[in-house]
């Protein structure tokens, strides 16, 4: 290709325009922030340049005549079953730039997903089945510390709890909405979640970028985050929501800190963020103040007296090897929830090897830190909330029964409101208005609109879960945490079928 | 009564109102057709005009004044005001094209038909339940509702 890079045309896309169904109006110019499309002045038509599309289907999306579609190209190279063409292309791409392969999303890495190796089960003859439209249902969930045993005493009005409770947070369904920072997505987003969660009676979290002010009037239903960054930390901000949760590390990236590039800084987040506009945001490997477990439960014990007592502390980590052992020191440590993160969490932005290459999957993680915690008698001291690639209301359900009080969704957010995974967010152009800061895109995320989508899957999902719950005879979540004899496996060796302490089907 | 209203905070610019209102004044109602040969036959053009400026875009059009200063200029009563449905209403046949309207809109809401001697007006989609602006808008850039006399 002439005045171009030789290895500008291994793009991954191409776009198919049906020339007859065009009709010119540059909708889809103005929708692609990719610079795709454009007006042809000597042909006076819209065309397109291949090379840039990164596969969003914005334009398909918003195209009033359905002229486009966009394509995975098609083009092979020799097939090699070691070298699949992502290496291959990756080489091409470093061997131009020196630099690391960025990624943004969740690993798209062909690394088992064990939710689909797990079955539920349901009531036949022996126990009646429930029929959640006609009888009642309980999602509450509570989570934070609970007591190792209730003391009553008698008053005159009648019985009385003597025994002094920790604060926990009640949530109408075992489900809320992931940390994603404010920065990495904007704020239209993050006014969305606030009031998805509201309405709906459960929590978002902050993620680790500070809460703007005129969200403190949701807090009764945020998680305010506190990062290696300490990026928006104050006083008001850790009294302004209804729990803290101290990131000590991300599924998508274990091990590494955070880079918010400068770009995204505008006025309103380096207000929030408490760093100068344009400057990057970095957010260190460790926290420069955490070196062993005695520090974590330092700075626990640091956010509970600057909460006064009042909200639980959680702690995320990712899930790595030692999960199990890491987790119970964290709630050792005084963790009143432990937030563990899969392999398959999304990001904003995350080096490709680390995305792709570290860490282990959330189903063999929860299983392992649950069993952990109750082989040590301490399982009641802490909730455990499961993160990273729960897909669908199934996957909640899965993930209770093995063990988690409740979990986080991000990406599945994020899809509710148009994401369509293209993993380009870290370049701030996002062109469904997510992941970028820039106010022409930004807007393209309605907060009205947001919010409803989002609540309306929170909905959807409580829904079948009450469906799973009542077809398995259970009237209660309750019934159904860490009741692992309601799934059963398919397609596991007996090394995966001991840590998730599933029987295999049949059995 | 319930009129169209812009809001300049979510409308993203698309112009699909502009698409919209072009196959709705069409005679197929078929995007392609209207677009693609009635827009050059017929003249046929949008009744809403999307401005821009930066990041700020807003999808402008008639705002079927209370005390409508077209109708007032109009010298051959093509432009008349219906006090019943609020609108104002253009007759195509009574037109002459002497664009006194076209300089008294304080909005600019009023242009010149590509090649006809006449205006091209909206008509807040006569005829249908939802203006077709309103229908394609994808962010609520546009909503129609009631929100008293103004
Ligand atoms: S949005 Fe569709 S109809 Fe409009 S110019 Fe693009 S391809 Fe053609
Ligand atoms: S909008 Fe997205 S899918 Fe369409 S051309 Fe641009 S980058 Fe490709
Ligand atoms: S109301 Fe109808 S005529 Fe008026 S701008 Fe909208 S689509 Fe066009
Ligand atoms: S369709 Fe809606 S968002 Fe698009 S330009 Fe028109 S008013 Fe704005």
């Amino acid at each position: 290709m002439a005045f171009a890079p030789i290895n500008k045309n291994y793009h991954d896309f191409f776009v198919v325009r049906d020339k007859d169904a065009c009709i010119n109006c540059q909708v889809c110019v103005r929708q692609c922030s990719y610079g795709v499309h454009f007006w042809d002045e000597a042909r006076q038509c819209v065309r397109h340049d291949n090379t840039k599309c990164i596969g969003c289907h914005r334009c398909e999306a918003l195209c009033p005549t359905q002229a486009l579609l966009i394509q995975e190209k098609p083009s092979n190279f020799k097939a090699n079953a070691l070298w699949r063409p992502v290496f291959i292309k990756n080489i091409y791409k470093q061997a131009d730039t020196g630099g690391v392969l960025l990624s943004g999303m969740g690993s798209p890495a062909d690394i088992p997903v064990y939710w689909d190796n797990l079955l539920l089960d349901a009531s036949q003859v022996t126990n009646p089945s429930i029929d959640p439209l006609r009888e009642p249902m309980e999602l509450r969930t509570f989570l934070g510390s609970k007591p190792t045993r209730l003391e009553f005493e008698e008053t005159p009005e009648g019985p009385r709890v003597k025994t002094k409770l920790k604060p926990n947070i009640a949530l109408n369904f075992p489900i809320m909405f992931s940390a994603m920072s404010f920065g990495s997505i904007n704020f239209n987003l993050h006014i969305a979640m606030a009031r998805a969660a509201s309405e709906l009676g459960t929590y978002y979290n902050t993620g680790e970028g500070g809460l703007h002010q005129s969200l403190y009037k949701y807090g009764k239903n945020t998680i305010v985050q506190v990062a290696s960054g300490r990026f928006g930390v104050h006083r008001d901000y850790l009294n302004a929501g209804a729990a803290i949760e101290i990131k000590i590390g991300q599924g998508a990236k274990p091990g590494i800190g955070g880079h918010l590039p400068g770009e995204k800084i505008n006025a309103k987040v380096s207000e929030t963020r408490m760093v100068p506009i344009g400057s990057d945001a970095i957010s260190p490997a460790p926290h420069h103040d955490i070196y062993s477990i005695e520090d974590l439960h330092q700075l626990i014990y640091a956010l509970k007296e600057a909460s006064e007592y009042k909200v639980p502390v959680s702690v995320k980590i990712a899930a790595v090897h030692n999960v199990a052992a890491i987790a119970s020191g964290v709630v050792r440590a005084g963790a009143d929830i432990v937030a563990i993160d899969g392999m398959r969490g999304g990001t904003g932005a995350a080096p490709a090897m680390i995305r792709d290459n570290v860490g282990i999957p959330i189903e063999l993680a929860l299983a392992s830190v649950d069993q952990r915690l109750r082989d040590e008698g301490i399982r009641n001291n802490a909730s455990i909330v499961a993160a990273g690639g729960t897909r669908c209301s199934a996957d909640v359900v899965k993930a209770i029964a093995l063990g988690a009080d409740a979990v986080y969704i991000g990406t599945a957010a994020l899809l509710a409101v148009g994401c369509t995974l293209c993993a380009r967010c870290y370049t701030g152009k996002c062109p469904w208005g997510i992941a970028t800061n820039d106010p022409y895109l930004a807007k393209r995320q309605n907060p009205d609109i947001a919010a409803k989508k989002m609540a309306n899957l929170m909905k959807a999902w409580a829904h079948e879960i009450e469906e799973m719950l009542g077809g398995m005879g259970l009237n209660s979540i309750e019934s159904l945490r860490g009741n692992r004899d309601k799934l059963r496996a398919v397609g596991l060796n007996q090394i995966e079928l001991d840590t998730l302490g599933v029987k295999a089907a049949g059995r | 009564m319930k009129k169209i209203y812009p809001n300049k905070e979510v409308c993203i610019g698309c112009h699909l109102c502009e698409v919209a209102c072009v196959t709705a004044h069409s005679k197929t109602k078929d995007h392609i057709l209207a677009h693609n040969v009635e827009k050059a036959q017929e003249g046929l053009a949008p009744r809403r005009n999307v401005a821009q400026e930066g990041a700020v875009c807003v999808a402008l059009s008639c705002r079927h004044c209370q005390e409508p200063m077209c109708v007032a200029a109009c010298i051959s009563g093509a432009l008349t005001k219906n006090t019943e449905t609020g609108r104002c209403e253009y007759n195509e046949e009574q037109c002459v094209g002497c664009w006194s309207c076209l300089m008294a809109c304080p909005f600019g809401s009023i242009r010149r038909h590509p090649f006809k001697e006449k205006i091209v007006k909206c008509d807040m989609c006569a005829g249908r339940d939802t203006p077709a602006c309103v229908e394609a808008c994808p962010n609520a850039g546009l909503v129609f509702e009631d929100r008293g006399s103004d």
